[in-house]
Parts: C-alpha cells; sequence; structure tokens
C-alpha cells in the first residue's frame, strides 16, 4: 500500500493547455499535508488549537485544495472539526 | 472490549463541591454497570463556542470509559436526565486508535525497508516529494 501523498495542485492550472498562447504557466509552490509531514495519525477532536487553523473567520471548513492537505487527513479533519462543533469547542457558524 | 471517549458540559451555575461529586457519581454509574473508567479528564471551565441554553461558558470534563457499551447507553441516558449536564458526546475511539497504530507500524516498515534497500527515496514524504520533482 502506497501512502496518501499530498496531491500536486499546481497541474490544475494549465486548463488551457499548450496552444493557450507565448504565456508561461504560473507555477505555484507545491502545497504539502502537515500531517504527514508531521506524522499526525490521529486528529483529535479535542485539540481546538491544532483545529483552529483548518478553520476561517466565517467557521467553515478549509478545503483542501487551499490548505493542501491529503485526502485521508482531510476526512479526519473534517470529522474532528464537525465532532469538535457538537460539543460547543468549534462554532458552527461565525457571524 | 470497546473503549469510549465520553465528554460532557456541566452547567456554570453549579458549585465546585457539586461538579466534583456529579463527576463521581457519574463515574459510578459507569462501574456500576461492569465498565471501567481508566481516566478522567476534567478540563475545567471554558468559553463556549456558541450559547447553549442561553450559558455562554460551561466546565468540560471527558471519561475514557473501557466496556461493552451498555453502560454507555445507561450513561447517556442518566446524562440526558441530569439538567446539569448541558451538552454531551460520545465517541468510540479503540477502531480510530488501531487504525493510527495501523499507520505508525506501515510507516515504521517503510523506514526500515527505506534504509536496506532503497535509501535515498522514501524517507519521508517531504523529501519524497521534492526528490520527485528534481526527477521531472
Amino acid at each position: 500500500m502506497s501512502y496518501p501523498r499530498p496531491r500536486d495542485d499546481s497541474r490544475r492550472d494549465d486548463r488551457g493547455g499548450q496552444q493557450g498562447g507565448g504565456q508561461r504557466r504560473f507555477i505555484r509552490a507545491r502545497k504539502s499535508c502537515r500531517f504527514c509531514a508531521e506524522k499526525i495519525d490521529y486528529i483529535d477532536y479535542k485539540d481546538t488549537r491544532l483545529l483552529g487553523a483548518y478553520i476561517p473567520e466565517r467557521g467553515k471548513i478549509l478545503p483542501r485544495r487551499i490548505s493542501g492537505t491529503c485526502q485521508p487527513h482531510q476526512r479526519m479533519l473534517a470529522e474532528a472539526i464537525k465532532r469538535a462543533r457538537n460539543i460547543a469547542l468549534l462554532p458552527f457558524v461565525t457571524a | 472490549m470497546r473503549v469510549y471517549e465520553v465528554m460532557f458540559i456541566i452547567s456554570p451555575n453549579t458549585e465546585e463541591s457539586d461538579v466534583e461529586t456529579l463527576i463521581t457519581q457519574l463515574s459510578d454509574v459507569v462501574t456500576n454497570q461492569g465498565g471501567n473508567v481508566a481516566k478522567i479528564d476534567r478540563m475545567g471551565r471554558r468559553r463556549l463556542a456558541y450559547p447553549i441554553q442561553k450559558f455562554t461558558e460551561g466546565y468540560y470534563a471527558v471519561f475514557t470509559v473501557e466496556g461493552t457499551g451498555s453502560e454507555i447507553a445507561e450513561l447517556e441516558r442518566r446524562m440526558r436526565v441530569t439538567d446539569a449536564v448541558i451538552r454531551y458526546i460520545t465517541v468510540r475511539i479503540d477502531q480510530e486508535l488501531k487504525r493510527a497504530d495501523k499507520f505508525k507500524a506501515a510507516r515504521a516498515k517503510r523506514a526500515a525497508a527505506g534504509r536496506t534497500s532503497r535509501s535515498s527515496r522514501s524517507r519521508s514524504h517531504a523529501q519524497a516529494d521534492t526528490a520527485d520533482e528534481e526527477g521531472e
């Protein structure tokens, strides 16, 4: 089994392909999954400090296309955030 | 055997001493049903992220319970009828911890394999990724 690797989102930006003209493609630095890098296997819903980094002002869950989190970790993260919301550690909405 | 984490919030207008008696009462419920309270974590008074029953803060506590599941049913029933408990959540954690251990073991195995044969590849993911980039 190969380990999940952070997806390369920069590849999405070249939708036009080569015939788009002379413009150079914009190459963004590759995002990487923080949880893979720090070898976190279980995301605890009680750890508000960690989870807080993945909820912007509005209180929504930060999409992984922004954060670069890999799919398995994003799933764990989303689950943890939802649990934390349930017990009032994190807000559902922020006005 | 299953392992659960039961987190609950006690309303802020209960006395300090009453909080302690309530916690021991609830843990007794578990032990009487044949379960085992492995750990009691008193997180203390915290601000709630949103108001619950018009309270803006509450006293948080977490039980780590080992048992079959029947004691959880009884504990939840007791918490529902206790007015001082304003919110609770039960999470079964044994499967998740097992999964985390599996990841850890897999990583250890991969690290060991990497050292012997393919030493430069697949040490950590960050390093593996940069190696990819150079190859392209």
